[in-house]
C-alpha cells in the first residue's frame, strides 16, 4: 500500500490528480455513511462534496501515525452529517430518524448498482445477525467510540471488541473474495 | 507479542472504525510499522468496511467530482490571483532623509560655533573696553598730572617767588626741604621731598620763624604728608618770615617746636626788592 501513501502526499501537496483518485476510492463509502444518516440524496450528496472539500482544505492536517486515511475521512464525513442533523432547519423537516440502521438501505436494493458486491452484501444483510448489525451501525456508520458503543448496548467492551471482530469477519468472507 | 493473539483482539476493526484513542491508534500504527501481518489485517478489515460502507451509498448517475474539482480550483485560483499588494509607503528612511539630518546637524554645529565666536568677540571687546577706559583714565591722570605739574611750574618761576632751601640739622643732616614763598598772595609752597616719611603717631610741622628774638609762628601740620605722591605742599604764610623750619611733632601738633625734633631749617635770603 506504498501507492497509497504517495498518493496521500500528492494530495496534501494539492495535486488535483491524487485527490481524484482518492475521491474515486472513497467518496461511494462516504456518501453511504452520510446518506445513512441523512436519509437525503440531494443533502447527502451536497454533504459528500463538502466532506471531500473539507478534506482537501485540511490535508495537511492529516497524519498516517493518527490513524488510516479511510478513518480519517470516514471522521470528517460522520461528523459533517450529524452536524446537519443537529441543524434546525434539518430538524424542522425530518422526522424519527435513529431508529433505521444501514441494513434497511441495503436491504431495499435501490442502491446495489455494484454488480460485483451486491449479491455479497445483501446475502450478508440477510444473514446478519441483530447483534453484528446494531455494534456494525455504532461503530462505523455512527462514529461511536468503544466506550459509547458498550453503554449504548449495555455491554462491557471486550464483549463489543470480540463481537464486532466476528462480525466483520463475516463479513469479510462475503465481501473479499 | 502474540501477533495472533492481538490480531484475534478486535482492537484493529475498531482502529479502522476509528473508535480507538489517540494513544491507542500511535501504538497500533507502530504495530503495523513493525508488524507486516498486521498491516495486512487492517487493509482487509477496511476494505471491507469500505465496500458495506459503499454498498449503503444511493444510486446516482451524476459526476459529483467535477463540481468539487471546479470549487477547489476556484479556491486555489482565487488565492493565486489575490493581486499582490505592493506598498506605496515608501521606505522610511531614504537618502534624503539622511541628508536632511545631516544638513541640519551640520547647520546647527554651525550656528553654535557662530554663537560661541560672538560670545568670545564680545567678551574680547568688553575686555577691550574696560581697557580702553582705563587708559582713558591714565590718560586723563596723566593731563591732570601735567597740568598740575605746569601750573606749579608756572608758580616757580613766578618772579615774585622767594626760594628758601632748609638744610637737614644734627641727626637729620641727611634731610632737605624747599620753600618757595609767594609774598604777594602770602603763600609758601613747601618741597619736602628730601623728607622720610613720618613714623606712626608723628607728623611734620612747618614754623616760620623771627630770629630776634627767635620767634616760632606754626604754620600747621602737614597730614597728609606719607599719602601726598609729590611731596609738594601750599601753606598759607602772612607773615613777616626769617626762617622756616620742620619739626617732628605729636598729633595734632605742637605749641612750640620741638628742637631736638628739629629737621631741616634755612634762612629767607632776603630778596631783591
Amino acid at each position: 500500500m506504498q501507492q497509497l501513501e504517495l498518493l496521500i502526499t500528492k494530495f496534501q501537496q494539492k495535486d488535483v490528480k491524487a485527490f481524484e483518485e482518492l475521491y474515486n476510492m472513497y467518496s461511494k463509502s462516504m456518501h453511504g455513511v452520510i446518506y445513512n444518516i441523512v436519509r437525503d440524496h440531494d443533502i447527502a450528496e451536497e454533504l459528500m462534496q463538502d466532506v471531500f472539500i473539507k478534506a482537501w482544505n485540511n490535508a495537511a492536517s492529516y497524519s498516517a501515525e493518527k490513524g488510516r486515511f479511510f478513518t480519517w475521512i470516514l471522521n470528517i464525513a460522520r461528523n459533517a452529517a450529524i452536524d446537519k442533523t443537529r441543524s434546525k432547519a434539518f430538524k424542522n423537516s425530518k422526522k424519527n430518524l435513529g431508529a433505521e440502521y444501514f441494513v434497511d438501505i441495503l436491504a431495499h436494493g435501490d442502491s446495489l448498482d455494484d454488480q460485483t458486491d451486491a449479491i455479497g452484501i445483501k446475502k450478508f444483510v440477510s444473514q446478519l445477525a441483530k447483534k453484528c448489525i446494531e455494534v456494525i451501525e455504532l461503530l462505523y456508520f455512527k462514529g461511536y467510540t468503544q466506550k459509547e458503543a458498550s453503554e449504548t448496548l449495555d455491554m462491557p467492551i471486550g464483549t463489543i471488541k470480540t463481537r464486532n471482530r466476528n462480525c466483520i469477519n463475516e463479513l469479510r468472507t462475503i465481501v473479499l473474495q | 507479542m502474540d501477533i495472533t493473539a492481538y490480531i484475534a483482539s478486535g482492537i484493529l476493526e475498531l482502529y479502522v472504525a476509528g473508535a480507538l484513542s489517540d494513544q491507542e491508534n500511535r501504538e497500533v500504527y507502530r504495530l503495523m510499522q513493525q508488524h507486516p501481518e498486521i498491516q495486512k489485517e487492517v487493509e482487509q478489515i477496511e476494505a471491507a468496511i469500505k465496500k458495506l460502507t459503499a454498498a449503503a451509498a444511493p444510486n446516482t448517475t451524476a459526476d459529483l467530482f467535477e463540481p468539487i474539482k471546479t470549487r477547489v480550483q476556484n479556491q486555489s485560483a482565487n488565492r493565486e490571483s489575490i493581486p499582490k499588494v505592493i506598498s506605496i509607503v515608501k521606505p522610511k528612511y531614504n537618502w534624503i532623509t539622511y541628508t536632511g539630518w545631516a544638513a541640519a546637524f551640520i547647520i546647527g554645529a554651525g550656528l553654535l560655533w557662530t554663537l560661541n565666536q560672538t560670545n568670545n568677540l564680545k567678551s574680547n571687546l568688553t575686555t577691550a573696553e574696560i581697557e580702553n577706559a582705563y587708559l582713558e583714565e591714565q590718560i586723563a591722570n596723566a593731563k591732570t598730572d601735567l597740568a598740575a605739574s605746569k601750573n606749579l611750574l608756572n608758580i616757580l618761576r613766578d618772579k615774585d617767588i622767594i626760594s628758601v632751601p632748609l638744610g637737614g640739622q644734627g641727626e637729620f643732616a641727611n634731610t632737605y626741604a624747599k620753600v618757595y614763598w609767594n609774598k604777594k598772595d602770602n603763600s609758601i609752597y613747601l618741597d619736602a621731598q628730601g623728607l622720610p616719611e613720618a613714623p606712626a603717631g608723628k607728623v611734620y610741622q612747618v614754623w616760620s620763624l623771627k630770629l630776634n628774638p627767635l620767634t616760632p609762628t606754626s604754620l600747621g601740620t602737614i597730614d597728609n604728608f606719607n599719602s601726598d605722591d609729590n611731596k609738594i605742599f601750599a601753606i598759607a604764610n602772612a607773615n613777616e618770615s626769617e626762617a622756616f623750619g620742620i619739626t617732628l611733632e605729636p598729633e595734632g601738633g605742637s605749641e612750640t617746636p620741638t628742637m631736638d625734633q628739629l629737621y631741616t631749617l634755612g634762612v629767607v635770603v632776603a630778596a631783591a626788592p
